[in-house]
């Protein structure tokens, strides 16, 4: 059956249409949905989209800068306040699929793919949904149970801005370069006070279906001086209690292998 | 099912087609208008040789909603030479051997003019970049590297647009 597209002018129209659909999604980019269609994907029969100009605002608040969910991976590279992300965004798909792919369908996005999301993760961002007014709600809690946003649309993430820019690092791990998708992508927050790690906050995609944190990993790295003994540690609790997927990159055990490798190599600072 | 007017630009000349639900603009170029320079090779965005250039930037045209491109400016390889008179990238194409079985060149070469409009001195690390999203089965990809790289020396890229 062909999917039935239906449009609007704000995204507060497009919301009440989903929730009243059977079957819907909310077209972001389409990098994703759009192949799902063309591969005949029955699991949704109607598309609604918004062209609503405030999606693809960028806006700078305090310590902190709201992304609007529509911003694409290029307008982030280009974007003066996102700076701190411009490295990840670049390296999501190749130069026509950052022109499509937007911030919003990236936190949609299952393994191998969320290279975005798993920035966002590490940096603590926080979504506001249509329709939710108040705080929103932390990314943490978003991933947690994903798919019961699947019908709603996220309007912006508000990321903190890293005061100290060498505290935010990111690695994705290909084996395509310079364009390849995912082995496994690490972006990890690591404030210090007094020299010493307070509130770090590690995070992965392509190490399980969705991104995830690094809880091991964050607590072997709390209270302590970024030293040589104290990346050996983390690096030896880089997989306890992450449960990494076979898919045709690499195997489970090839992923446990050398995540506490590429771990190892972001907090030192080597380069590869 | 539902059929919707569209308008677009297509190489300079206003477009008017109609539009099925869900169809992806490479299907309307290809069967609505008739421009078969766009190719399809994977319906999955994986092999970038159904790129055209929306408003100037490479997009992958198998998987844009057809509908969403209302007003817009869409270039093809249709539109690159002028009468008889190849554009820069096509003639660097043919010099350097670039073209083997020629099923990736339409978006090679939208992706090198995407890149060469928006900065005319590449190094070949640009290069590489601009055309990650696009596979090539036959040349090893040196060849079109340096045929753009020539095509960005060559004096007539900056008149021809
Ligand atoms: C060739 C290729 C290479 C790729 N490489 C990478 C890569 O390197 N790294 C990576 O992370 N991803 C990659 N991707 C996957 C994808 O492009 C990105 O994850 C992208 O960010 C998805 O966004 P989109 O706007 O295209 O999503 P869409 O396809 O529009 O939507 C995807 C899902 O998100 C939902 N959605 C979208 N926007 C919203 C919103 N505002 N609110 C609620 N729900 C929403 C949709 O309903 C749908 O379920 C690649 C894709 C392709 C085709
Ligand atoms: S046909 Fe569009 S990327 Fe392959
Ligand atoms: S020339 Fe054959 S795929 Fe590139």
């Amino acid at each position: 059956m062909p999917v039935k597209v239906e449009s609007f002018d704000s995204l507060d129209g497009a919301a009440r249409a989903l929730s009243a659909a059977r079957s819907a999604r909310f077209l972001g980019g389409g990098t994703l949905l759009m192949r799902a269609v063309n591969d005949g994907d029955q699991s949704f029969d109607t598309l609604v989209r918004a062209v609503d100009p405030a999606s693809r605002q960028v806006r700078s608040e305090g310590d902190g800068v709201t992304i609007g969910a529509g911003v694409t991976m290029a307008e982030v590279v280009a974007h003066r306040d996102l700076s701190f992300l411009a490295p990840v965004a670049r390296v999501v798909g190749g130069p026509a699929v950052r022109n499509m792919a937007t911030v919003g369908g990236n936190l949609f996005a299952s393994s191998p793919y969320g290279d975005f999301t798993a920035a966002l993760l590490a940096l603590g961002a926080r979504l506001e949904l249509v329709g939710q007014g108040g705080r929103g709600i932390e990314i943490d809690e978003f991933l947690r149970d994903r798919e019961r946003y699947v019908g709603s649309i996220v309007r912006t993430i508000s990321v903190p801005r890293p005061r100290d820019p060498g505290a935010f690092r990111f690695a994705k791990v290909s084996r395509i370069k310079p364009k390849g998708i995912a082995l496994l992508t690490i972006a990890a927050y690591l404030p210090q006070s007094a020299g010493r790690i307070r509130g770090a906050r590690v995070a992965y995609s392509s190490m399980g279906p969705r991104p995830l944190r690094a809880t091991a990993v964050e607590r072997a790295l709390d209270g302590q001086y970024l030293d040589a003994a104290t990346i050996e540690q983390a690096a030896a609790v880089a997989c306890d209690g992450i449960e990494p997927h076979t898919d045709g990159l690499a195997s489970a055990w090839y992923r446990r292998e050398v995540a506490a490798v590429h771990l190892k190599r972001l907090l030192t600072g080597e380069r590869r | 099912m539902a059929r919707k007017p569209l308008q677009f630009h297509l190489n300079g000349s206003e477009k008017a087609v109609f539009v099925e639900d869900g169809q992806n603009l490479l299907d309307v170029l290809r069967r609505g208008v008739g421009d078969l320079t766009p190719k399809y090779g994977c319906g999955q965005g994986a092999c970038g040789t159904c790129t055209v250039l929306i408003d100037g930037e490479p997009h992958l045209s198998c998987l844009t909603l057809a509908e969403t491109v209302e007003g817009r400016q869409i270039t093809t390889t249709a539109g690159l030479a002028q009468g008889a008179d190849l554009h820069p990238l096509q003639k660097a194409f043919m010099d350097n051997f670039a073209a083997q079985c020629g099923y990736c060149t339409p978006g090679m070469l939208l992706a090198a003019k995407a890149l060469l409009d928006r900065n005319p001195n590449p190094s070949r690390e640009d290069v590489v970049e601009a055309i990650s999203g696009n596979i090539c089965r036959c040349t090893g990809y040196e060849p079109i590297i340096d045929a753009i790289l020539e095509a960005a020396k060559s004096r007539g890229f900056r008149q021809f647009g």
